[in-house]
């Protein structure tokens, strides 16, 4: 192949070639110090500081003793670091009812939160699928209404889902909480279904069809085994919802299955007694670990995940 | 006097390296089109030319200045794209201006040159839209304008007809050489995968393969000597036959596959003659003649017919030259089916046969 | 020959019953539960909720009542900051990770992981970080400027301040990821044609890139306006509504009415005024998105 040079021998090749080692050859200089990267590179390592700094101090001061929190700035490293607070924050810390610190609000957000992705991702991926592929009469209409009532604020429905879970019975138990969360995930969790499902080549569906393959044949031979990166994606992103929810455990459950941001704001916003900030941040930490892991594990199906969800339309 | 020069290039990214020490000439006013699958390298080396990539080595002269380290706009080039690439919320008219107004060219003579290039590009009627209101063949002669209106002595065409359909795509070929028959001493360059193109628009083309270039000439040169049996294989459609065999006897060479035996006295090896030892023959189906237009061909031989192809205009058959299979093109008005005999020749002078270890021409 | 029509209602039955929890909760939940809640803010509900009609009270009660105005006001003023704010760092952060830069991914995982934490998580920390004896303001004192005051969650005139950093810490990283997929979304041949036109980057951005990207704006500006009207748990979190009432916002204002002032009719009023404003930002957006098929240019 290095014949190439070879085939072309006119006269004037031969008079530029005898120039060719004048004037600029190779690549553009380019100096790491330029301007431009220096600006650039600073701004993000600057902001980059800002997005990273709150972590830091949350670890820095989880891992101080109150003497040199009440001594010392926030930034500083710890001198004697102890990890009195964690322990405290995760057994002994009092939310005001009672002192058994943030494992309860832990064990407690695991198991609203398992029960609830399993079962949200379960109805949404069959919903999804209906829509992608059974195409019913009025199956849009229903669809269109889920969508634009993920817009809709919680609040507005807030107090009807109590009466539905009072008459149902499961009012102020974990039940009904997963059933909440399973509600809410619908829209974005079925939309996020529905598209991957329709970009799955119909042909494959129609195949199976003619296979003698059923509704629940096709979704479960098929569909199923092809679609595992999309269910990844719809766990993390309901994992991280859920456990961060706020609102639905506070209205929806009773103190001693209070989810664990629940507990969390009890125990650093409680007015009594002396506030212990190396505890409060060992607590938010714990708190915030399970989706952080989440996020640093998952990657870019993290981002995925969110991008799907954030275009709701 | 050679209009862009490029010297020694090389390319890579990382590890991978995409063109090598890549020498290419082309003179003023020249449409040189480079031809390859995709993946050659084809456009790579014209962003090259364009300032678009940044090379590794060597450099890149065009109307005789090292512009090797000069930024795109500095070049006096002007680019067409594949998806046109217009400004989607300007009009036409802005799109034409926008370049010419950042290089602070005064506005009567943005306007002439607008008018100029909407007069050679018939879109005078178009200038107020906007591209979402332009049909593909539009929107693709306002990117030619773009390039026109920057009055420079080099076009960069990479790709321009992909995205449109076949009709629109024959069309804009001919207004294309049109414009090229126009501009005087404008020079082309021009990438395409598409070898019709290349055929009916280029003064040479230059064909491209794995970041090198296999063959640089002129259209027939291409076609009927093709360098190497690559090149032979990528140009004509159907594509060549090929029979692998030995070429026997340096004073009175002959082909001999099998029972196959083509005498090779009329055929013109070039540099060194005849080499004995195994190489490859092939020739082309349309220089393949049937029946009666065969009884005066050099070589004839019979074959069966296997599969008939009627295609309108032509007819391609495929049969079996003793075991090996023979593609040749009638015309289309020819009764043919399968299991046919009939009697083929052809002219061994119009054959290519390559060196089956090198795979270079002889 | 057809057999007998099979009944339009059993075709895709199995659809059908698979889809009866979306089904459900679309009208029952969805739709029925808007309807019954602003249906019940024309009553005088209390402590549970009665049919009994009294027109606009509740509303008329709701816009005299001075911590409702504070936190519409409150609303308003956070809601356009944050709007301004993040939709601008957003943007410039993916124009700054679009630069082909190396660590990238490092970069943008740092930007983005607050978004993965919880609310409640976000407002302690920077409910820790504003505390004026430990935190900024004090370093910066100590660092020998005296005369540094910052302490927003202590003073009533500045305390939305305070929750606008957190939020923005929080939230401008997934606008950053929406921004970003919306720049790779821009055909390359475009940046190449602005190249050999001479188009300056800034200029390309602004001329070029930010008009092609209306959709990604407008998807974004309704995304982040759904979520500022649903703002909660930051303020509990951060500030708990305080100092006083000075940044009470009306989702608490929701909250506290239905759950701890047993002032159910005023909770319905108020939420219907926050679906109000939701419908106010999004229809317009539908509209524009879904609305008028066919005849959109560009």
């Amino acid at each position: 192949m290095a014949e190439a040079g070879l085939i072309d021998h006119t006269d004037a090749a031969a008079g530029i070639r005898s120039r060719a080692l004048e004037g600029p050859r190779g690549a553009r200089p380019r100096r790491v110090l330029s301007r431009r990267n220096i600006i650039l590179y600073g701004t993000l390592f600057v902001v980059a500081v800002y997005y990273l700094l709150p972590l830091y101090v949350m670890i820095v001061t989880s891992l101080k003793g109150m003497p040199e929190i009440r001594l010392g700035n926030v930034f500083s490293p710890p001198v004697e670091i102890t990890f009195e607070p964690w322990v405290k924050a995760w057994a002994t810390a009092c939310t005001g009812l009672n002192c058994d610190g943030l494992s309860r609000g832990f064990w407690n957000s695991v198991r609203i939160t398992i029960p609830s992705v399993v079962l949200s991702i379960a109805i949404a991926s069959v919903n999804g699928y209906a829509l992608a592929n059974w195409r019913f009469k009025g199956a849009n209409l229903f669809f269109t209404i889920l969508i634009v009532g993920a817009f809709i604020p919680y609040q507005v429905m807030l107090y009807p889902i109590v009466i539905i879970l009072r008459e149902m019975g499961i009012y102020g138990t974990l039940t009904g909480l997963v059933l909440v969360h399973s509600i809410f995930g619908m829209p974005i969790l079925t939309l996020l279904f529905r598209n991957y499902f329709t970009s799955v080549p119909e042909e494959l569906f129609k195949a199976a069809r003619v296979d003698g393959a059923g509704f629940w044949g096709i979704y479960f031979k098929i569909m199923l085994p092809m679609s595992l990166p999309i269910f990844v994606v719809a766990m993390i992103l309901q994992v991280t919802g859920i456990w961060n929810d706020f609102l639905f455990g506070v209205v929806y459950t009773k103190p001693d299955i209070y989810p664990m941001t629940v507990q969390l704001n009890n125990i650093v916003n409680s007015v009594q007694g002396v506030k212990e900030y190396n505890v409060n941040m060992a607590a938010t930490l714990l708190t915030g670990l399970v989706p952080l892991v989440v996020y640093f594990v998952s990657g870019k199906l993290f981002v995925r995940g969110i991008a799907a969800g954030a275009v709701k339309g | 006097m050679a209009s862009v020069s490029v010297r020694n290039l090389d390319l890579s990214f990382g590890d991978v390296k995409v063109l090598q020490n890549l020498n290419l000439d082309i003179e003023k006013g020249e449409f040189l089109v480079l031809l390859g699958s995709s993946g050659c390298g084809k456009s790579t080396l014209l962003n090259c030319i364009a300032g678009l990539l940044d090379i590794t080595d060597g450099q890149i002269f065009i109307s005789e200045h090292n512009v090797t380290w000069e930024q795109p706009k500095d070049r006096g080039i002007g680019m067409v794209f594949q998806s046109y690439a217009l400004y989607p919320q300007m009009t036409v008219e802005g799109n034409l201006a926008f370049g010419l107004k950042n290089a602070r060219v005064p506005k009567d003579e943005i306007k002439k040159r607008i008018a100029r290039a909407a007069q050679l590009l018939h879109i005078e009627p178009l200038l107020k839209r906007k591209p979402a209101q332009l049909s593909g063949g539009q929107r693709q002669r306002v990117a030619i304008g773009r390039a026109l209106v920057r009055d420079v002595d080099v076009f960069l065409f990479d790709e321009p007809l992909s995205n449109l359909d076949a009709k629109l795509r024959a069309e804009l070929r001919v207004e294309i050489k049109r414009l090229h028959q126009q501009l005087e001493n404008t020079t082309m360059i021009y990438v395409t995968h598409d070898q019709i193109e290349a055929m009916t628009l280029a003064d040479r083309i230059a064909i491209m393969r794995a970041g090198a270039i296999q063959q640089l000439a002129d259209p027939a040169t291409i076609y009927n000597k093709p360098y190497n049996k690559y090149v032979a294989g990528f140009i004509g459609s159907p594509s060549i036959n090929f029979f692998d065999g030995t070429l026997e006897a340096a004073s009175d060479p002959v082909f001999e596959a099998g029972e196959t035996k083509i005498d090779l006295s009329r055929y013109a090896f070039s540099g060194n003659g005849p080499k004995p030892g195994p190489v490859t023959f092939g020739i082309r189906p349309e220089h393949i003649f049937m029946d009666k237009a065969a009884v005066d061909e050099p070589f004839r031989a019979d074959v069966e017919v296997d599969v008939v192809e009627p295609m309108g205009a032509d007819t391609l058959v495929w049969s079996k030259l003793n075991g090996h299979e023979l593609r040749f093109r009638v015309d289309g008005q020819t009764p043919l089916r399968k299991g046919d005999r009939v009697k083929v020749g052809f002219d061994p002078a119009r054959a290519s046969i390559f060196d089956a270890e090198t795979e270079m021409r002889l | 020959m057809p057999s007998a029509r099979p009944s339009q209602l059993f075709r895709n039955l199995n659809a059908k019953i698979a889809s009866i929890p979306m089904i459900l909760t679309a009208v029952v939940v969805f739709l029925g539960g808007t309807i019954w809640t602003v249906v019940y803010s024309f009553t005088n509900s209390k402590l549970l909720p009665r049919m009994r009609w009294v027109g606009f009270d509740q509303y008329e009660r709701l816009w005299s009542t001075n911590r409702w105005l504070i936190s519409i006001e409150n609303l308003m003023i956070f809601g356009v900051l944050v709007l301004i704010f993040s939709l601008v760092i957003g943007f410039l952060l993916a124009a700054l990770l679009d630069q082909k830069i190396r660590f990238e991914d490092t970069f943008r995982t740092i930007f983005l992981y607050p978004f993965a934490l919880s609310f409640i998580v976000t407002g302690l920390v920077w409910q820790w970080l504003l505390n004026p004896d430990f935190g900024i303001q004090s370093v910066v004192r100590s660092l020998g400027f005296e005369g540094f005051n910052f302490d927003p969650l202590y003073n009533a005139d500045i305390v939305i301040y305070g929750i606008l950093i957190a939020a923005l810490w929080q939230g401008t990283g997934l606008v950053m990821c929406l921004m970003l997929a919306g720049l790779r979304g821009i055909d390359e041949d475009i940046w190449k044609a602005a190249r050999v036109d001479g188009i300056p980057i800034w200029k390309t951005y602004l001329f070029i890139v930010i008009p092609m990207m209306r959709p990604v704006f407008i998807t974004t500006l309704v995304i982040i306006t759904s979520g500022i009207v649903k703002v909660y748990d930051l303020v509990v979190a951060q500030t708990g509504g305080g100092p006083g009432i000075a940044s009470e916002v009306p989702a608490k204002y929701v909250y506290d009415m239905m759950f701890l002032s047993q002032n159910l009719g005023q909770g319905f009023a108020a939420s219907t005024m926050m679906l109000l404003t939701v419908i106010i930002v999004i229809v317009p957006w539908a509209y524009l998105e879904f609305g008028g098929k066919g005849k959109r240019h560009g």
